[in-house]
């Protein structure tokens, strides 16, 4: 039966027949799962033009000779802004939620599609002309941006400061206001879709965990990528019209005096940071709820704590709005408001450790299977643990002033934000790619996948606190600096210039894997893993409809798994109610 | 606790039990429990809702702006007086009453009555754009009286005060404008038999949140920049 229905309480159902032409029915599609896919495909694309970009830089700084530079000065720090954004936007953002949280999300609530399945493809739709116009800064005269992701005024105020700084950062801001938009859009079909579309049964405390992940991330995007609109907003009139929101009196650049005054950059950081600290959380939450629900799967044990685990995810969601001047300890604050940005930010390590140690709880014991999904999965949690201990140095203003923009600081986000959350990405592709695809993934190309990018990334990185230590600033592209007297800096260069060609290049065996497995791995059952979700209750993949013209009833928690005196080790969430034991039910 | 009870119009929306799932009817029946929305709150409407909620703080950040350059800047110019006073508070005045005739078309939505219905929410489309219109005609005389010899004065550059003046209003305007358009189109889709009443208050709600921001910024950027004689 391919019909779904969309839901519309006006007595009406729109019946909408699943399309039959190509176009319809894989480029402009309504479907969830489509549009998840397409999603995941903009990442993988984006990810790797981002990781490109990073090799190139990291041969610059491996090969470094003042007289044979690799890349000039300026294209040096365009690679690094570009790298910078389209991971951060392209791929951090668009993975987690808008790919597997488009494509399950529905599905392990039990609905047949989003709330707004047209809102949805246009969220997609922005996201990749986004994407487009960012790229197409390349191609302008000047080429690429140069002032980093964060795009930090006054050098980004003023056009044409220098190479890349005209229509570069303004197809750069442009990128980022459509950017805002589609994630707006997603957003709120991603709370409507949680709130009014959960089949019966399947109360907010039944959700598995990607849900409230997926949810409160949304609720995120909702309410920060708003205040990065107006501060781009803002971005652009200065740039444009004259204006001078950004740019103070007293601004020199090629030796002249600009005639700007009254601006201030400190406002742009407030707008920018405001939303760039939920942003992190918008990176790292998804992760976190799908890594919840694979430890668990592979455990055979019940998520530990799955109420503490909920509370703490909203929690870091919440508070996450609060501590946005951690980001600004550098740029000139009072010492009292400092330490009151500093305070909330250790207070978000408390939620961060809840989740860990039910982590733990959750193996601790477990009947633990090792495979790819797994050993990701469990990689993701020794990441967050590894970058979140660095953050609790640099959430600290006194400390933070020594190694704001250094290196450390480069390791610490890369460690929680970017590979964490790649992890997270990995786990869940290589757990759902059955679904998504019919067919399961090479296991053992997994594994080697897993342990060389393991391996790499902590190569890359924790080297990169040392040389923090050591005082080595970020963004510089030259050596010349008297900060690298230290001899060990080069060879340190050399070591993880090294071990990042390891670990990009490891990710070749990812796509060879995936695109392969898309055709000709084994074919998967239902439920491969013995899941308990929604979504290992219908076909591989899912029909178009998503549950073949049946709708779900839910009559258990999430992750019943080894309930004893129940006939199997795992209950899906659709087992009738008498599938577990009474006295063995229930979370708490 | 049957659903049928608490939200008689949710029947298309709750699912009947099927075969091979659910022995036994799901064990919640609140509001919360899955099966049902929320309060029988329609999605559209809490999406726009949730679409509120984002857009206001777009405008919170812009007018946040507006307070922190002008606090940061000791001189900050007063320029309107009384007639800019004057025929602000007319496109004030025209922007409320809109407001009101909007009131009236979700009204006769409800009460089926399209023609009505699609009349009134003409009415409001056009205080939009009577609106527009004003603000326009004073956007225009502004540059020439006070922005043009400013802008000069200064260098070419737009003094700070402008800056935040056009940033907030034109933001504003933007939206209003938009909204002319969503509610032209509307009006006559409506009066055609498409949409539904929800599909009217939906509208309604964009256009109290439009009148609304007007509310914050028309006293924080006109009034507090009176010409105080």
């Amino acid at each position: 039966m391919s019909v779904a229905h969309e839901v519309d309480e006006e007595h009406e159902v729109h019946v909408h027949q699943e399309p039959t032409q190509f176009i319809w029915k894989y480029v402009f599609s309504t479907d969830h799962k489509v549009i998840g896919k397409q999603y995941y495909m903009l990442a993988v694309v984006a990810v790797v033009i981002g990781l490109t970009l990073s090799l190139m830089f990291r041969w610059h700084l491996a090969t470094y000779d003042p007289q044979h530079m690799f890349l000039s000065p300026d294209t040096y720090l365009q690679v690094l802004t570009m790298h910078g954004t389209i991971l951060v936007f392209m791929v951090l953002t668009t993975a987690p939620l808008g790919g597997f949280g488009n494509y399950f999300l529905p599905i392990q609530i039990g609905a047949v599609d989003m709330a707004f399945p047209r809102l949805n493809m246009l969220s997609f739709w922005l996201t990749l002309l986004s994407f487009i116009t960012l790229l197409a800064a390349f191609f302008v005269p000047g080429g690429a941006p140069v002032s980093g992701w964060t795009g930090y005024p006054p050098l980004s105020a003023i056009n044409s400061t220098t190479e890349g700084m005209g229509w570069g950062q303004t197809l750069w801001v442009g990128s980022i206001a459509i950017f805002c938009l589609a994630s707006l859009v997603g957003a709120i079909n991603f709370i409507v879709t949680t709130l009014d579309l959960r089949a019966r049964g399947m109360t907010l405390l039944r959700m598995p965990l990607p849900c409230w992940a997926w949810f409160v991330t949304a609720v995120l995007a909702l309410l920060s990528f708003a205040v990065l609109f107006a501060g781009g907003l803002l971005l652009i009139l200065d740039r444009h019209l004259g204006t001078s929101f950004y740019i103070p009196a007293g601004v020199i650049f090629g030796a002249k005096e600009l005639n700007h005054k009254g601006g201030s950059p400190l406002l742009y950081q407030h707008l920018f940071w405001f939303f760039g600290h939920p942003e992190v959380y918008i990176a790292i939450l998804p992760g976190m709820g799908i890594v919840s629900h694979i430890l668990a799967t592979f455990s055979r044990k019940p998520i530990f704590g799955y109420k503490a685990m909920v509370y703490a995810i909203i929690a870091i969601g919440g508070i996450g709005f609060f501590v946005w001047g951690h980001h600004m300890f550098q740029s000139g604050m009072s010492p009292y408001v400092a330490v009151a940005f500093s305070l909330l930010t250790m207070t978000i390590g408390v939620p961060s450790a809840i989740k860990t140690f039910n982590w733990l709880g959750t193996l601790w014991m477990g009947n633990i299977t090792c495979n790819s999904a797994m050993l990701f999965a469990l990689g993701f949690v020794s990441l967050f643990v590894s970058g979140g201990i660095s953050g609790i140095f640099l959430g600290q203003n006194a400390v933070d002033i020594y190694f704001h923009d250094t290196y450390f600081v480069v390791a610490h986000f890369h460690l929680i934000m970017g590979v964490a959350a790649m992890f997270s990405i990995a786990a869940g592709t290589y757990f759902w790619f059955p679904k998504m695809y019919g067919r399961f993934m090479n296991e053992s190309l997994g594994k080697v996948h897993f342990w060389l990018t393991f391996v790499g990334v902590y190569s890359v990185f924790i080297p990169m606190h040392l040389m923090g230590l050591w005082g080595h600033p970020r963004r510089y592209s030259g050596m010349e600096n008297a900060f690298l007297s230290n001899p060990f800096i080069p060879a340190m260069h050399n070591m993880v210039t090294a071990a990042a060609f390891v670990a990009v290049l490891a990710q070749l065996i990812f796509i060879c894997n995936f695109f392969y497995s898309m055709f000709k791995g084994p074919v998967a059952p239902e439920n491969p893993w013995n899941c308990t979700s929604l979504e290992w209750i219908t076909t591989s993949p899912p029909k178009f409809d998503n549950f073949g013209g049946v709708e779900p009833v839910v009559n258990h928690d999430p992750y019943e798994y080894s309930v004893p005196g129940a006939s199997k080790d795992y209950i899906m969430q659709t087992d009738p109610p008498e599938a577990a034991p009474a006295h063995a039910v229930g979370h708490d | 606790m049957s659903e049928a009870t608490i939200q008689p119009t949710e029947h298309a929306a709750a699912p009947a039990p099927a075969a091979g799932h659910g022995h036994a009817p799901a064990p919640t029946g609140d509001v919360w429990g899955g099966g049902v929305r929320p309060y029988g709150a329609h999605s559209k409407k809490f999406g726009m809702w949730l679409f509120i909620v984002s857009d206001s703080i777009t405008f919170a950040a812009l007018l946040f702006a507006y307070s922190f350059v002008r606090m940061a800047n000791l001189e900050w110019p007063t320029p309107f007086h009384a007639a800019s006073i004057l025929k602000s508070t007319t496109m004030t005045f025209v922007l409320l009453s809109s407001s009101l005739t909007m009131v009236l078309a979700v009204d006769r939505a409800n009460k089926k009555q399209r023609d009505k219905a699609s009349f009134w929410i003409m009415m409001t489309a056009l205080g939009g754009l009577a609106f527009v219109v004003l603000h326009s005609w004073e956007w225009i005389e502004l540059i020439h009286e006070w922005v043009q010899p400013a802008k000069a004065a200064n260098g070419g550059v737009l003094p700070m005060m402008w800056g935040t003046f056009f940033a907030a209003t034109g933001m504003h305007m933007l939206h209003v404008t938009a909204g002319v358009f969503y509610l032209v189109g509307l009006a006559l889709q409506y009066k055609g038999g498409k949409f539904k009443p929800i599909d009217v208050e939906v509208a309604g709600l964009y256009w109290h949140f439009v009148d609304l921001v007007w509310m914050f910024v028309f006293p924080l950027i006109y009034l507090m920049s009176t010409k105080i004689e």
